[in-house]
């Protein structure tokens, strides 16, 4: 387990170093961040003075050289918009999108699966049907253009909810969170649920899935046969069973989530690190798109590591670290 | 393969009853039917659009600026009916959708061609070959697929710039890797089955032995995640344009009309966003309901 941990350590680092130099490279390809930053009636002078000041008179590989020994002390450079370290505008933008992930990730789970479970006992029963036809709805919908639909329906026509913002937040050990004020809330409530709708679908699917072939497993039939009740079967024989692949799923998707909220947040005008990211790409604030960027791959790769241990301790057929040939 | 019958009788039945048994268990599901029937209409609609559209949306000559922002229903200066409304360039949004239609399924489609092919080649390659020819490319299969597409997408059209041929890319390259993985899983399988011991007896040299014997056999599953792609590609290059990193203004897909109208939703102007939104839905769903059902006739495990 230890010698697992520190190899999938060394490879995670391996790809942390990976994916800078893409982002950098791909990154550095985008336009000319001069020409926004120096007032248009600057001379060349000036120009040529921002360009010295800002780095960008080096080589690509000399920029990228020092890009990673400041990187090694935690510094991912200042933005060249807000003047202020990016990685700082990162973090102070972060806790939002992590509340609507986690938010989203309530609603699926806590819908998704006893709504998947129901769809999987009875497949062929109108309930069963039904929950199908609306997952697949679900399924197709795209993100954003839910997220329309939801701004149409409760903030112009009804006007119940409120479009946009985070709305009043207060203070959980010392992060600003939307979800314990009712004005968070009602402004919580939308972005969330707009951004759970493409999972909560999956996990129907997936629970469904699962359920219908577990039931036709000789344990199932065998719990059945030893007299236990129908609660029991469900809630302990099929549910553990299934389980394994959804908490993979859940595990993964959660980093998906965090990707998919750039879009919720653009349209909700959420302000996390999603739509932080979308205004740096059109205001091409690269430090900000980098510094974005490799936050995001460390959260990925620690994600990925947790489900992975998780996955080992739900089902003792995984051994991590025995290589693939064991068996 | 039901009775005992004489190897002569039999002889004509095992030709033809997997592709009727195929197409008489997809049948069986209604709303499969229905989203077949449907997706016919999409793709005919689309290929159909110049001569079917009311009007050519890209015909300034056709427009009228005094026709801009009509509600669906409103009669236009020149005697037509605009069923759907117009946009805020006095554009018919039925026809603009026609054309919207094309061009999304032109992305999803040939993204997806290129995406198979890549896949295709990649994931025979790490079956076949095994050892460290299927540990690299498995490897990166890994990595790209642990990042989602929306965001490897996002980041690779904000270096590419705008474009048809820039957003294929873009889909392609967050897309093979699935198929690389779907076909390395089946051919790992079929590998070791005797049909390909047998073709190796023979002698048969190995591209015939991939691509005539390994490959046909792999392509069930296939054929399910790639037209689940299509959906999936569809959607993705609509949120891309639907965020301004997709197509430029002047190739609009469903995702541009929809972004385009976004802006006159807080004001009530629901129909230059609804209408395009709609039709995006009908096609990705229309798909799905057919890949769905694909899927439940092609997965052996469900077999009754």
């Amino acid at each position: 387990m230890l010698a697992y941990a520190i190899r999938r350590l060394g490879q995670s680092f391996f790809v942390l170093v990976v994916m800078s130099f893409l982002v950098f490279l791909g990154v550095f390809a985008i336009g000319n961040p001069i020409e926004l930053l120096v007032n248009p009636q600057a001379d060349e002078a000036e120009r040529l003075r921002a360009t010295v000041a800002l780095g960008l008179d080096k080589p690509i590989l000399e920029q990228y050289a020092i890009f990673l020994g400041h990187a090694a002390k935690g510094d991912l450079g200042r933005s060249f918009v807000f003047n202020v370290p990016a990685i700082q505008l990162i973090l102070e933008k972060l806790p939002a999108t992590i509340e609507l992930a986690l938010a989203a990730m309530v609603i699926s789970v806590g819908l998704g699966i006893p709504l998947g479970l129901i769809a999987g006992l009875k497949p062929h029963s109108l309930v069963g049907r039904s929950i199908m036809a609306l997952s697949i709805v679900g399924f197709s919908l795209p993100t954003f253009w839910v997220g329309l639909v939801l701004i149409m329906l409760f903030s112009v026509h009804l006007g119940w909810l409120p479009s946009n913002g985070r709305g009043e937040t207060v203070m959980l050990l010392g992060i600003p969170v939307s979800f314990l004020t009712w004005d968070g809330l009602m402004h919580l409530a939308m972005p969330a649920l707009n951004l759970a709708l493409f999972k909560l679908s999956l996990l129907v699917r997936l629970t469904r899935a699962g359920t219908r072939e577990a039931v036709l497993q000789d344990y199932v039939k065998f719990a059945r046969a030893k007299g236990l009740g129908p609660g029991r079967v469900i809630g302990v024989h099929v549910l553990k069973n299934i389980l394994v692949p959804i908490v993979t799923v859940i595990g993964l998707e959660l980093g998906s989530l965090i990707g998919f909220a750039i879009v919720t947040e653009s349209i909700f005008a959420w302000p996390g690190s999603g739509k932080l990211l979308i205004d740096s790409i059109n205001l091409l604030d690269r430090p900000v798109i980098v510094a974005y960027l490799m936050v995001i791959v460390v959260l990925f790769i620690a994600i990925n590591f947790a489900v992975d241990v998780l996955y080992s301790m739900l089902d003792p057929r995984v051994r991590l670290g025995s290589s693939s040939a064991a068996h | 393969m039901s009775d005992i019958a004489p190897p002569a009788a039999a002889q004509p039945a095992p030709v033809e009853s997997p592709w009727r048994r195929l197409v008489a268990e997809f049948a069986e599901s209604r709303m499969a039917l229905f989203g077949l029937g449907l997706l016919v209409v999409i793709v005919v609609t689309a290929l159909a659009a110049p001569w079917v559209s009311p009007q050519n949306p890209y015909d300034l000559a056709q427009l009228d600026v005094m026709d801009s922002k009509l509600p669906p229903g409103a009669a236009s200066a020149t005697g037509g009916t605009y069923w759907l409304g117009t946009d805020d360039q006095g554009r018919d949004m039925l026809s603009g959708i026609f054309y919207g239609l094309r061009i999304s399924l032109t992305v999803g489609v040939a993204s997806t061609l290129f995406a198979v092919a890549i896949g295709l080649v990649f994931g025979l390659a790490a079956a076949y070959f095994g050892g460290w020819v299927d540990a690299v490319i498995m490897r990166i299969v890994d990595i790209q697929l642990s990042f989602p597409a929306i965001l490897v997408a996002l980041v690779l059209m904000a270096t590419l710039g705008q474009g048809v041929g820039k957003i294929v890319v873009a889909l392609v390259t967050v897309q093979w890797a699935y198929y690389a993985r779907t076909i390395r899983s089946s051919a790992l399988v079929e590998r070791q089955k005797e049909y390909i011991e047998a073709a190796k007896v023979l002698a048969l040299p190995q591209p015939r032995i991939v691509f005539r014997h390994l490959l046909p056999n792999c392509l069930p599953p296939l054929i399910v995640v790639a037209t689940v792609q299509v959906a999936h590609a569809i959607s993705l290059e609509a949120t891309l344009s639907f965020l301004g990193l997709g197509l430029p203004i002047t190739e609009p897909s469903l995702g541009l009309l929809i972004s385009n109208g976004f802006q006159y939703l807080l004001s009530g102007k629901y129909w230059i966003s609804f209408y395009p939104g709609v039709a995006l839905l009908a096609t990705i769903m229309a798909i799905n309901l057919v890949a769905d059902q694909m899927r439940d006739v092609l997965n052996p495990r469900l077999k009754r």
